[in-house]
């Protein structure tokens, strides 16, 4: 049903997708809505695709986005980001981590690494923006703040405000200390601004 | 686990159909659980073990956790197993006379279909347990229901005597949705009595329970036709009417919000006259069900008019956008254009091995190896049949390896009599089902080379406790299997078992070309730890010094997904064959140095990782004490 809000997240196994989505849906149960979280997961811990859907709104039903009607694609690696792009609504849009994590088969050679897939996704048409999620946590002084950083990067493309997403991510720190709440906000309002700047800058 | 304090009554958690079933079990008052893993059943039992006041555990296989929760249930006590769908294939040998003693105590079975092959080696249709074994089938289409059903299962099962199966699919058991909660009533247990006639199965005792399973099927059938798991949902347009169960219940109405829908949650017996009712509100019926046409098949014995798999397939998952298009087929309306744009192509990424596992020395070992057949088996390990190592050539049922590998060895015709058979197989899964494989293989003088690959874990499912780690579910102290002992126990000679450090190639090529060419039973044990659990010590990384590498390529075939090409290019040998050349750096991030790139690398081009910054050393370990 079309009053339903689809959000789709990929990458890979081990990256944090799933804890990402459910977050997502933590913020979207906060906000009053009814949500459902799905994804394949099963050997998706030994590196393999992850896509993980998240449908909220006032009644969801089916778990699964059907493919033309996700409203956001959040990427956590770029090929994988490029491999969804079908499930998105020809006026959806695309919010991407740079990063470029290449398997074994691409290295021995059997396979091509898309040389460009920002470029690709973009030939199709579709709304993008892309950001480097990695290097913003490098910065921050931990690569592990780069999920919180992607939950910033989509705050302000949900349909409710971004406080409430906020307040999910850190209810998850709170019991881990002041410290590390303050590091995760600073992430968070970081992938926001990365979001913020690489939209204005297309405006 | 440790345990947690439950969430109190009437709150609404955002749970996982598997956290939904185990809150109920919790609530239901069980006092015995009891499962082996599985996707995507594995979290049941994992969050069952995190409630107090209840017994839970690992069991080694799916029939052992069976037939603890049917002891449990014959005591009088509430009890619990759960299982993937494959897993029921070995329980069945006990569910199929527990149905003619029943129960005292209830018990729900809880069986987790991988519709879509998610991770499993078949997609098979639980549901015909019920059928099979005359026992009902709640089929839940959400988290509410999962949770809903399983304390009711609680009640039928009580009331009736009788096992109870809950079969749920990847999308109950993963998905994860809201549910209101309540909380737990304690069970008084009745005490098990003594009662032959019922509880020993001989002949003369087991021919007297069959006419009562006949009369129960009848009562239960009567039960479902008033039972408010099942109802009518009218609706304005009656050209199709859709009679749905678990998760398609789901997608039906998202598709088809005007259609009248007959659901179906207490599915088996299935309720005809109900059927028969609903029939005769709508045009024509087609009935939604994953995989198997069953109620389908049921009700066109009856003589009901309706459609099912002749326009809808017969494997994988139905939603929306295989529901839309066949409906619309069948209306012989425009098939609706769905929005997607075609896929863009991208390479494909299969599972790999993780950085530094100790199965990637087995397989790259392996695959130096020539002339050998190799029979694998289940778990992280058969990731070994993929690149680069493409080093297994079987991959059956739990434990089949071993069967497999003498059925290879005396089947062989004469184009292999040269060829070597090993068996792969892991610590759990050996312990699951390869231990009376490996003594038929003793017992009957064959001539096959068993790789036991002891990681201590079950790696695939999450690294879960077994009893070759020496760890209950609980994470405490429990008597470990000493696998050397095990195996010369059944019968191979004590000269011909070998335990290897699989990070020692050397030592584990030299081990295997040995053993391969004794021609009896030979068994080598790798001993090392899973790279995920905390067991497993990580040393000093390793890079890459660039002007070093030759880019011969030896450390991509190890296949650990830490080593990158930086660059490729040919080069043209004295003889004139063309090389192709790839040059690589490792990712010293996440190398934990387990040294398996390092040997084969003949120029010496990988060295200690030396970071600018000293911090990150001593945040790695320096490793020296594992050096």
């Amino acid at each position: 049903m079309s009053e339903n809000t689809n959000i789709l997240v990929v990458g890979i196994g081990g990256q944090g997708v799933m804890t990402a989505t459910e977050i997502l849906a933590e913020a979207a149960i906060a906000f009053g809505h009814d949500a459902k979280k799905t994804e394949v997961a099963g050997m998706a811990q030994r590196g393999g695709v992850v896509s993980s859907h998240l449908r909220f709104g006032k009644k969801v039903l089916s778990p699964q986005i059907t493919p033309g009607t996700a409203d956001v694609l959040l990427g956590f690696e770029s090929a994988e980001t490029m491999r969804w792009q079908h499930m998105l609504r020809p006026d959806g849009i695309t919010l991407m981590n740079t990063a470029r994590l290449v398997p074994p088969v691409v290295e021995l050679g059997l396979f091509d690494y898309p040389d460009d897939p920002l470029a690709e996704i973009k030939k199709v048409g579709r709304k993008v923006v892309a950001f480097d999620a990695t290097s913003i946590a490098q910065e921050l002084g931990d690569i592990r703040l780069g999920n919180t950083v992607m939950l910033g990067a989509i705050a302000d493309h949900l349909p409710f405000s971004a406080e409430v997403l906020l307040d999910c991510v850190l209810k998850r720190f709170q019991r881990k200390g002041e410290k590390l709440v303050e590091l995760n906000r600073r992430a968070f309002e970081a992938g926001r601004a990365a979001v913020g700047e690489a939209e204005s800058a297309v405006a | 686990m440790a345990a947690v304090m439950p969430a109190v009554a009437a709150s609404r958690l955002l749970l996982s159909g598997n956290e939904a079933v185990a809150r109920a079990v919790w609530e239901a008052g069980v006092k015995v659980a009891a499962a082996y893993p599985g996707t995507p059943s594995t979290e049941m039992m994992e969050v069952v073990s995190t409630y107090p006041d209840l017994y839970a555990e690992w069991s080694v296989n799916e029939k052992v956790s069976l037939e603890v929760a049917i002891g449990a249930a014959y005591a009088g006590s509430r009890a619990f197993c759960c299982m993937k769908h494959v897993g029921m294939n070995v329980a069945s040998d006990a569910l199929m006379t527990l149905t003619l003693t029943g129960v005292i105590g209830g018990l729900v079975i809880a069986i987790a279909d991988d519709v879509g092959l998610s991770s499993s080696q078949n997609e098979q249709d639980s549901r015909y347990w019920g059928r099979f074994a005359h026992v009902p089938v709640l089929e839940p289409a959400d988290s509410q229901e999962a949770y809903e059903m399983t304390l009711y299962g609680y009640e039928l099962s009580e009331k009736y005597q009788v096992p109870v199966i809950l079969r749920m699919t990847t999308r109950i058991n993963h998905v994860k949705s809201l549910v209101i909660v309540g909380e737990r009533v304690p069970q008084v247990s009745a005490g098990f009595k003594k009662e032959p006639g019922r509880f020993v199965m001989v002949p003369g005792n087991a021919g007297k329970r069959i006419p009562l399973m006949f009369k129960r099927d009848i009562e239960l059938r009567a039960l479902a036709e008033t039972s408010p798991l099942n109802f009518i949902e009218d609706g304005s347009d009656k050209r199709v009417g859709f009679i749905a169960s678990g998760p398609a219940y789901m997608h039906v109405k998202e598709s088809f919000p005007d259609a009248p829908v007959l659901k179906l949650g207490f599915s088996c017996p299935v309720p005809f006259e109900m059927c028969r009712q609903f029939a005769a509100m709508v045009d024509q019926v087609v009935v939604v069900e994953e995989v198997e046409p069953l109620i389908e098949t049921e009700l066109k014995a009856q003589g009901l008019k309706v459609i099912g798999k002749e326009i809808l397939p017969l494997q994988g998952e139905l939603s929306p956008n295989v529901l839309k298009p066949a409906i619309a087929r069948l209306l012989g309306e425009k098939v609706p254009e769905m929005q997607s744009t075609v896929a863009m192509k991208v390479f494909p990424r299969p599972p790999t091995m993780c950085v530094a596992c100790p199965h990637l020395g087995v397989y790259y070992t392996l695959s130096q190896v020539r002339n050998l057949t190799i029979s694998g088996d289940i778990g992280c390990y058969t990731l070994g049949a993929g690149h680069p190592w493409n080093a297994l050539d079987t991959c059956v049922s739990m434990g089949a390896s071993m069967g497999m590998a003498l059925g290879l060895d005396k089947g062989r015709g004469e184009a292999d009599k040269d060829k070597r058979i090993v068996a792969v197989i892991g610590d759990s899964t050996f312990l699951h089902m390869g231990m009376q494989g490996l003594l038929d293989m003793v017992y009957n003088k064959g001539n096959v080379t068993v790789l036991l690959l002891d990681n201590r874990a079950v790696g695939m499912t999450g690294g879960q406790d077994n009893p070759g780690n020496g760890r209950d579910i609980y994470g405490d102290d429990a008597p470990r299997v000493d696998f050397a002992k095990l195996v010369a126990a059944l019968g191979v000679k004590e000269e011909r078992i070998h335990t290897v450090n699989p990070y020692e190639l050397p030592v584990l090529f030299k081990t295997i070309r040995d053993e391969v060419k004794v021609p009896e039973v030979s068994v080598i044990i790798t001993d090392q730890p899973c790279v995920l659990i905390k067991d497993y010590h990580k040393m000093r990384p390793f890079e890459v010094i660039d002007d070093k590498c030759t880019g011969c390529g030896n450390c991509i075939d190890v296949g650990c997904p830490a080593i990158h090409v930086t660059r490729r290019a040919k080069e043209i040998k004295p003889n004139g064959r063309e090389v192709d050349l790839a040059f690589v750096r490792i990712e010293s991030s996440v190398c934990t140095g387990c040294t398996l790139c390092v040997q084969p690398c003949a120029p010496g081009a990988i060295v200690h990782y030396a970071p600018v910054s000293p911090i990150k050393l001593v945040n790695m370990g320096c490793g020296s004490c594992n050096e």
